[in-house]
């Protein structure tokens, strides 16, 4: 464990790349995070190609960890890697200066900061051992490990759970893990306790999870207290049940009872194979961890290719929400390999094109986002970056970085960089620069390119590198990428020689009005023409090294006030561009529309530094009148937002009110309308009207008196009705009024009924008269 | 035969007129009641064809409120009158009790016609 800090102490420059610029310039590739402007300055004033370089380039790559995503870091396991002869570390130097694939970063700034925000403790410690861990390998390899200060909080169940006798061997790993880290005080009995009980798990133990847990227990805490008693008694016994999980194609069960095999689980054999062999007090014998090398043999050619060359395992057989994803399978298998080719003897043959695509695949995946992604890290022996940017090379002032990095531990072996060919991409022509080795400078440890030669003119160039490693002894120990191809712009200042505007008369060719341009500066010519007249734009580019240069945009515009635009290529031979637009042949072209145009022209390419789009000036058109049949002007697009405005104010019409007649008259006969009523009240007191019949008796008049009270409560109700009730009101009130007149009425109305019954049985022979 | 006549009809007048002295009072309020409500729609008439029938629906609701209230109580006459045998059996106060419930009906539609 001491080695870990020393290593950690070792991490220097990561450098991050900046985007990619639009326009082709100098260096994009500032890539130290120490000392941006020493890199700068050699970018600018050093009249060579300066190419870049990484040391302690740190690899987070990410690692499915029990169904979490994590990042795992690389370089840890390097040192010891290369201490024990582990033949296939790989160590890569890549070429990084690919131009249109940014697909593969290195450790950068934004991992530490996506690691910082996502492994956030909520109140001083997360919510299991396993995710603990994760955070704090994370952080520890991530160079942050002070910035997460949890062991005051997570200490104590740490030693809870290494003390309790009933905690199973998943935490127990867990919270071994998590003490190799935090490193929290424990008694001596604890870890005693704890030893005993791993080594008695694992005798007992028939399913591949329960080997792997308590074997990586027993090696936590050998490395922990080194006297402790771990050592395993039937190693060798332990060895093969583990090896009985196996399956032909490299796979491996999870237990014997049952039979669907995993490559994931094959990386936790491995892993346990390699605690295995470490724990055992005497060598196992050779032919059976050879079987095991075997099967990483095997297991590795069932390897899955993605089409940017990057390398993964997955799963055969996906088992629902069981199947954690390639980044899960691939790390588990990569750190069982590591960690077998760690303590197995003798040499594991994988092949280093292996190694560079599973790199890629892990880089490739660029920084987690999701919330369950957590940070781990792992034991990988995989390094590479192949990065990007895309780099333009300016003829004439410093060139841009080729970065090499080279990813390692700490220990960059010597090795030289050799242009092998620079040819260009139009022609297939032979190569303008071959073979020529790069100075490797000590102070920036760059490989630099003295100037290019003469010769190279301006345009996109495919420059072959290639890695050779000085010493022939580190071939077994490194590998190295071989050639890598690198596309190159080579911008320069293209010259443009006398432009000029003119305008030709048809038949005769002569010149009417010419006028110089200035393309550097601005211009405002005022021309004018009729459909009879030509107008002649011409002008002569040349490279640096005086060639002839066809860019990719030559365009001029004519724009007319109404905004209708029309657009034509200026063709050119050799040098010479001049385009002739003949208005006589395009008074069609131009629906007829005269007026003013404004006149641009754009000329434009890649690898010309000084692009230019540019109003010329004006041009007054005199066009024929448009005959009968003539096509229109295309319509303009329109504010699309204008159907939005105000529309047109529509003025309502309303219906004449009727004419009513005159209040006077409305009133005067009103009042004539009470004239009939009152003639019936005089009527009726001519006729003589009395009330003898109203009952005298107290009951019959209470009744009597509540009947008509009754008719005028209605006939009130009615006019409450016209006056502001609804319908529906006046029928509520109508409908209780009622039922309390029927029985009121009818009270009434029966005892008079009776009454007048009983006068005419009494008296025949009279009238009846109930009104007198 | 012009004095015939108007001596005829003068002599019918006084007739009828001797001959109504003896209905009983009530029939009389009865009669006197309908003239009422006649005349009332009557004016309503003269003044839809003086002003235009604007609006219609309120000149309806009035004309036939008052038409409306004549028929009933001309029905209430006819059964409450003793001379007609065939309500000898209703008993007035019946026909009475009838004549109130339909007047507020009407009333109520005419009301709600009314507007």
């Amino acid at each position: 464990m001491g080695m870990m800090s020393g290593k950690l102490g070792i991490l220097k420059k990561i450098l991050t790349s900046l985007p990619r610029q639009s326009k082709p310039s100098l260096i994009t590739t500032v890539w130290s995070q120490d000392s941006p402007s020493q890199l700068k300055n050699y970018s600018l004033q050093n009249p060579r190609l300066v190419l870049f370089s990484f040391q302690n380039l740190k690899f987070l790559t990410l690692f499915d960890f029990d169904s979490h995503i994590v990042l795992i870091s690389s370089f840890i396991c390097f040192a010891d890697m290369a201490r024990n002869y582990v033949r296939f570390l790989a160590l890569i130097l890549a070429i990084s200066i690919c131009c249109e694939a940014a697909i593969f970063r290195p450790i950068s700034e934004s991992h530490r900061s996506a690691a910082l925000d996502l492994f956030k403790p909520i109140d001083g410690s997360f919510s299991s051992l396993e995710e603990t861990y994760e955070a704090l390998r994370t952080f520890e390899v991530l160079g942050i490990g002070n910035k997460l200060d949890i062991s005051a909080s997570t200490c104590p169940s740490v030693v809870e759970v290494l003390g309790s006798s009933s905690s199973n061997l998943k935490t127990l790993f867990y919270a071994l893990r998590n003490q190799r880290i935090l490193k929290c005080a424990l008694k001596e009995e604890i870890l005693k306790g704890v030893s005993s009980k791993l080594k008695a798990a694992v005798n007992s133990a028939s399913a591949l999870p329960d080997f792997y847990h308590s074997i990586g227990g027993l090696v936590l805490i050998k490395d922990q207290t080194p006297e402790a008693n771990v050592l395993l008694d039937d190693a060798e016994g332990v060895f093969r049940s583990i090896k009985a999980l196996s399956q032909s194609d490299g796979r491996w069960r999870y237990g014997s009872n049952n039979p669907e095999s995993s490559t994931y689980a094959a990386g936790m054999a491995f892993e346990a194979l390699a605690g295995v062999i470490s724990l055992a007090p005497s060598e196992i014998e050779q032919a059976v961890v050879a079987t095991v090398k075997n099967d990483v043999v095997k297991l590795f050619d069932s390897i899955e290719k993605y089409d940017d060359g990057s390398l993964y395992f997955d799963e055969k057989i996906v088992n629902g929400h069981e199947h954690q994803g390639p980044i899960f399978v691939t790390s588990s298998v990569i750190r069982g390999v590591t960690a077998f080719a760690a303590v197995a003897s003798g040499s594991l043959k994988l092949p280093g094109d292996d190694m560079l695509g599973l790199a890629k695949f892990f880089l490739g995946i660029g920084i987690p986002g999701n919330t369950k992604d957590l940070f781990n890290q792992g034991f990988h022996a995989i390094d590479s970056i192949p990065s990007s940017n895309c780099p333009f090379i300016d003829s004439e002032r410093p060139a841009q970085g080729v970065s090499v990095s080279s990813v390692l531990g700490y220990n960059t072996p010597p090795l030289t960089v050799t242009l092998v060919q620079a040819s260009s991409s139009s022609s297939k022509s032979a190569s303008i620069i071959e073979n020529q080795e790069l100075k490797f400078d000590h102070d920036s440890s760059f490989h630099v390119l003295d100037a290019l030669p003469k010769s190279v003119d301006i345009g996109k160039y495919l420059f072959t590198f290639e890695v050779v490693l000085n010493d022939s002894e580190n071939e077994k120990v490194y590998a190295t990428g071989g050639k890598t191809q690198v596309p190159i712009f080579i911008t320069g200042v293209v010259k443009i020689d006398s432009p000029e505007i003119a305008i030709l008369d048809s038949d005769l060719g002569s010149i009417e009005t010419q006028k110089k341009l200035d393309l550097a500066g601005e211009n405002s010519v005022t021309l004018s023409a009729n459909h009879l007249q030509k107008l002649r734009l011409s002008f002569q580019l040349s490279t640096p090294s005086g060639k002839a240069f066809k860019p990719h945009q030559a365009i001029i515009k004519l724009r007319h006030e109404s905004n209708v635009e029309h657009v034509f290529l200026v063709g050119n031979s050799g040098k010479q561009f001049e385009i002739i637009l003949d208005f006589l042949g395009l008074v069609e072209k131009f629906y007829y529309l005269s007026g003013g145009y404004d006149i641009q022209l754009t000329v434009g390419d890649a690898v010309m530094e000084n692009s230019l789009l540019k109003a010329l000036g004006h041009i007054e058109l005199d066009l024929p009148e448009p005959p009968e049949k003539a096509a229109r002007p295309p319509a303009q697009p329109v504010d699309p937002y204008s159907r939005y405005g105000p529309k047109a104010e529509i003025s309502h019409i309303f219906r004449t009110p009727e004419k009513r007649p005159p209040q006077e008259l409305s009133l005067g006969f009103l009042g004539l309308i009470l004239v009939p009523f009152i003639g019936f009240l005089v009527g009726l007191l001519t006729l003589g009207v009395n009330l003898k019949n109203f009952p005298s008796s107290a009951v019959p008049a209470i009744f009597a008196a509540l009947f008509h009270l009754g008719i005028g409560a209605v006939l009130l109700l009615y006019v409450l009705f016209w006056l502001k009730l609804d319908l529906f009101m006046t029928l509520k009130a109508l409908g209780l009024l009622g039922i309390f007149l029927i029985f009121v009425g009818q009270r009434i109305l029966s005892h008079l009924a009776s009454t007048s019954a009983k006068l005419k049985s009494g008296d025949l022979m009279t009238d009846f008269d109930p009104a007198g | 035969m012009a004095r015939t006549t108007t001596k005829d009809a003068q002599d019918l007048f006084h007739s009828l007129r001797s001959a109504y002295a003896s209905t009983p009072t009530n029939l009389k309020i009865i009669d006197l009641y309908v003239m009422f409500a006649v005349f009332t729609a009557l004016i309503q008439v003269a003044y839809m064809a003086i002003v235009g029938s604007f609006p219609f629906n309120s000149f309806l609701s009035g004309v036939l409120s008052c038409i409306g209230t004549a028929v009933l109580a001309v029905c209430l006459r006819i059964q409450v009158n003793k001379e007609n045998k065939e309500f000898k059996d209703l008993p007035p106060e019946r026909a009475f009790a009838d004549f109130v419930l339909c007047n507020l009906v009407l009333h109520l539609v005419i009301m709600n016609f009314l507007g």
